[in-house]
């Protein structure tokens, strides 16, 4: 029962607009930097392109996205219209108003700081103040989808709440913890020098504070990918969820242990003690449980569809599948994405084997393939499943999108793999310009050719997706009936409790980020001369 | 489902999930804040609670307590914004006249062809720090420390902001089609070079590094040469003489003509 469809359509709209500049801008990169720029450009463009393209696809387009299907899955699993619907819009204007006050100095230059900050650099205090905007408008987002949750199960007290909100659920508490590490950061570190009240920054504190956030916005990033495998796509393949509990502990996995893990970011930095680099080694490690839980756990629904279609034999029931089906593609393509993207994650978690890649080309092309491939191609699916239900047009340009994902997957291969190779060879990542005729940069440059290439197939594929919904918008009118998600082989009568809310949950993950991340905070804030001279981005030195 | 009690150690979804994570948590910590920093045989630890300072990160002073002092002095300049305090006209004219026992070498306008440097323009705390470097002995010349022995802190301060208020002046022999040789763009990576304009100028400027455009190329090449060798050695953490010991003397001539020539 979707009835805040307005709201819904226009968080996604947004998402996918900021995504399609950011995709262009994220092509222009990858061919400027490559040997086939034969022209001199001014660096500082690559830097301002680069920060803009990381805020728009790591702040903006993911928290519409997990917001928009947010929103939806209230109305819909819940069966009964969101408490908050004017709150929703104050969030979503929020957001909006956020990225257009982050992305004017960006534009100008003033702030080409990257997403990540990288204090000392300090740049324009409306790049931060936007920011600061966005995850305010999500944070929002967060408080309601609790509101909706707590109210439905004192409505419903004898029935489980419904596998794709508790998922949802799981990822609004996740995000509305894991953000507190750079609102710390911005608040009280950056944004004081920004204003020029301060002059001199603890730049080693902010990047733990930055880690904070950057890990655990990977799974914030990933929950509605991982909520499509479990609620989308056994039933738009015919099939049934293999198990409920097993996609709740899941989720529950994911908020316990994303956050205490993101020091591995730092194994390089000095004002890290080695001890808690190796106890953060071990959570990241934890991480990988859910992540293999899930793999197991949609093969297993993937097989009981194709056995129901007549699938046959131990591997026999995989050309059974309805490949035809954009869902199934998506959703195959993702998982083969998101094995090699995983398997690359276990180097870089691993402090020997990250020594060799640390800060190279490898660890971009790790995050592409993970969020902007496995992730991204996701979104994708779950803009096609829902689009129907939210414009009540016909969605029928099935051999186009099969195109588009195709080709999403292709371009992130051809683009993400050359560039894991580069990282190996030693090639930096964050930097405008490469000498290819240098002999020693030489060899590299035939991947990095590789890779531009790569990018020019996602910005087609990205044309694509665009096209398939801006048509959408126009197609025959149809009524696409109630949007429904997949059904577990038994479903769940009673539950255990734990299984049915977060407390225990919320309380293990505060706990282990206070045992993980509390001394080497407050051994930073009380030492004393850790504060260097801000590099103020733009200024003349 | 509202009747279970969750937070209740009967409960076996609440003792199991505590207990094991719990349990990960402490074996995690027993192993990289004890047994590892333990395990490594260069750590040299005096027990298990020095194990556990070690791998927190809490800073130490050396167990050793005799530090290696150097045989010679070294530069003890610390440059803030304040080092120079205001470049007023008194100060600048101070530094006139107290400049006019440096014309001889220098040049009456701060510029002359006696390979010595060209002070015009030059930043002032790259002149206020060879002088206390002269001063201090951190660095030698036969010609040069006598003249700094008996400057004042001020006196210094005051000639380096004179020179600073000159305007440069293009070298005789300037010579805009002379090409940048690689070592001053790119540096050389492998030989943890950076590119000369990373400090001195355009790319990037750190502060108590000089401006090297004009100056004679006999005057930087006796320089990169005297750091190479270990003659001069007043630059701080040695920067410039491991720059200097793994430039070739080829590099070091291309180094010295390219800067001559510009303006």
């Amino acid at each position: 029962m979707l009835s805040s469809k307005r709201l819904i359509l226009a968080h996604f709209w947004l998402a996918f607009a900021a995504f399609g500049v950011a995709l262009v801008l994220g092509a222009w990169q990858m061919f400027v930097r490559s040997p086939f720029n034969v022209w001199h450009f001014n660096p500082e463009f690559y830097y301002r392109s680069v920060t803009a393209h990381g805020s728009v696809m790591g702040y903006v387009f993911p928290t519409l996205v997990a917001m928009a299907f947010g929103y939806a899955i209230t109305e819909s699993a819940l069966e009964k219209p969101m408490i908050g619907r004017r709150w929703a819009w104050t969030g979503f204007f929020l957001v909006a108003i956020g990225a257009v006050v982050a992305m004017v100095p960006v534009s100008l230059g003033l702030a080409s700081v990257l997403y990540t900050f990288y204090p000392p650099m300090v740049g324009n205090p409306f790049y931060y103040v936007g920011v600061v905007l966005v995850v305010v408008g999500s944070w929002i987002w967060v408080a309601l989808m609790s509101i909706n949750f707590i109210a439905w199960k004192r409505e419903n007290p004898d029935r489980p709440v419904p596998l794709a909100m508790f998922a949802n659920v799981a990822g609004a508490y996740l995000w509305g913890w894991t953000a507190v590490g750079a609102a710390l950061e911005i608040l009280f570190q950056i944004l004081p020098v920004a204003f020029g009240l301060r002059s001199t920054i603890d730049a080693g504190l902010a990047r733990v504070f930055f880690s904070w956030t950057l890990h655990a916005i990977v799974y914030f990033w990933l929950i509605p990918t991982y909520i499509a495998y479990y609620t989308i796509f056994p039933r738009a393949i015919g099939g049934r969820l293999y198990s409920d509990a097993m996609a709740r502990i899941s989720f529950i996995l994911f908020v316990v242990v994303a956050m205490p893990i993101g020091v591995h970011h730092l194994f390089a930095d000095p004002q890290v003690g080695a001890g808690f680099k190796f106890m953060h080694s071990v959570f990241t490690g934890l991480v990988a449980l859910p992540t293999l839980l899930t793999v197991f756990t949609i093969c297993a629904s993937a097989e009981i569809a194709s056995r129901l279609r007549g699938g046959k034999g131990a591997f026999g029931w995989v050309s059974a599948l309805p490949w035809k089906n954009p869902i199934m593609l998506a959703t195959a393509l993702s998982l083969v994405m998101l094995g090699f993207g995983g398997a690359g994650g276990l180097i870089n978690m691993s402090y020997q084997l990250d020594a060799s890649i640390h800060n190279t080309q490898w660890i971009t092309g790790h995050f592409h393939l993970i969020f902007g491939g496995a992730i991204v191609i996701m979104y994708f699916a779950i803009a096609y499943d829902l689009w129907p239900h939210l414009t009540g047009r016909a969605l029928n340009t099935f051999g186009m999108m099969r195109t588009q994902l195709w080709l999403w997957f292709i371009g992130m291969i051809v683009t993400t793999f050359p560039w894991h190779y580069v990282g190996i060879l030693g090639m930096p990542r964050r930097m405008a310009f490469y000498d290819y005729l240098n002999p020693a940069i030489a060899p590299q440059a035939f991947s990095v050719m590789m890779s531009a290439i790569g990018g020019f197939i996602l910005l087609i594929s990205g044309i694509l997706f665009l096209t398939v919904l801006f048509r959408g918008q126009f197609g025959m009118r149809s009524e696409a009936g109630a949007y429904r998600f997949a059904i577990p082989v038994h479903m769940p009568a009673r539950i255990p409790v734990a299984l049915n809310s977060f407390g225990l949950w919320l309380a293990l993950m505060i706990g282990l980020t206070l045992v993980n991340y509390g001394f080497p905070i407050a051994q930073l804030l009380a030492l004393p001369q850790t504060n260097v001279p801000a590099v103020y981005v733009g200024a003349a030195r | 489902m509202s009747e279970q009690k969750l937070f209740s150690f009967r409960n076996s979804w609440f003792s199991t999930s505590v207990g094991t994570t719990v349990a990960i948590a402490i074996a995690s910590a027993l192993a990289g804040l004890i047994w590892l920093p333990l395990a490594q045989p260069d750590l040299k630890l005096a027990g298990i609670w020095d194990a556990i300072c070690s791998a927190a990160g809490i800073p130490r002073a050396p167990v050793s307590a005799s530090v290696q002092q150097p045989d010679f002095k070294t530069s003890n300049v610390v440059l803030t914004p304040d080092t120079i305090g205001r470049k007023d006209a008194v100060s600048i004219g101070r530094g006139a006249t107290l400049a006019q026992r440096c014309a001889i070498c220098h040049g009456p306008q701060g510029v002359s062809d006696a390979n010595s440097p060209n002070l015009a323009g030059q930043f002032a705390e790259v002149t206020y720090k060879e002088l206390h470097d002269f001063k201090t002995g951190a660095r030698v010349n036969v010609v040069m420390s006598p003249f700094a022995a008996n400057m004042s802190d001020q006196d210094m301060k005051d000639v380096a902001a004179y020179y600073a208020y000159l305007p440069r002046v293009p070298s005789s022999k300037a010579d805009e089609k002379v090409p940048p040789p690689p070592i001053v763009v790119t540096g050389a990576p492998m030989r943890n070079i950076p590119p000369c304009g990373s400090c001195h100028g355009e790319l990037d400027y750190k502060a108590g590094s000089p401006w090297l455009g004009g100056q004679s190329a006999v005057y930087i090449k006796a320089q990169l040469q005297a750091f190479a060798a270990g003659a001069r050695r007043n630059d701080i953490s040695q920067q410039m003489r491991n720059i200097a010991r793994h430039m070739t003397a080829e590099e070091i001539d291309q180094v010295a003509r390219y800067y001559e020539a510009q303006p």
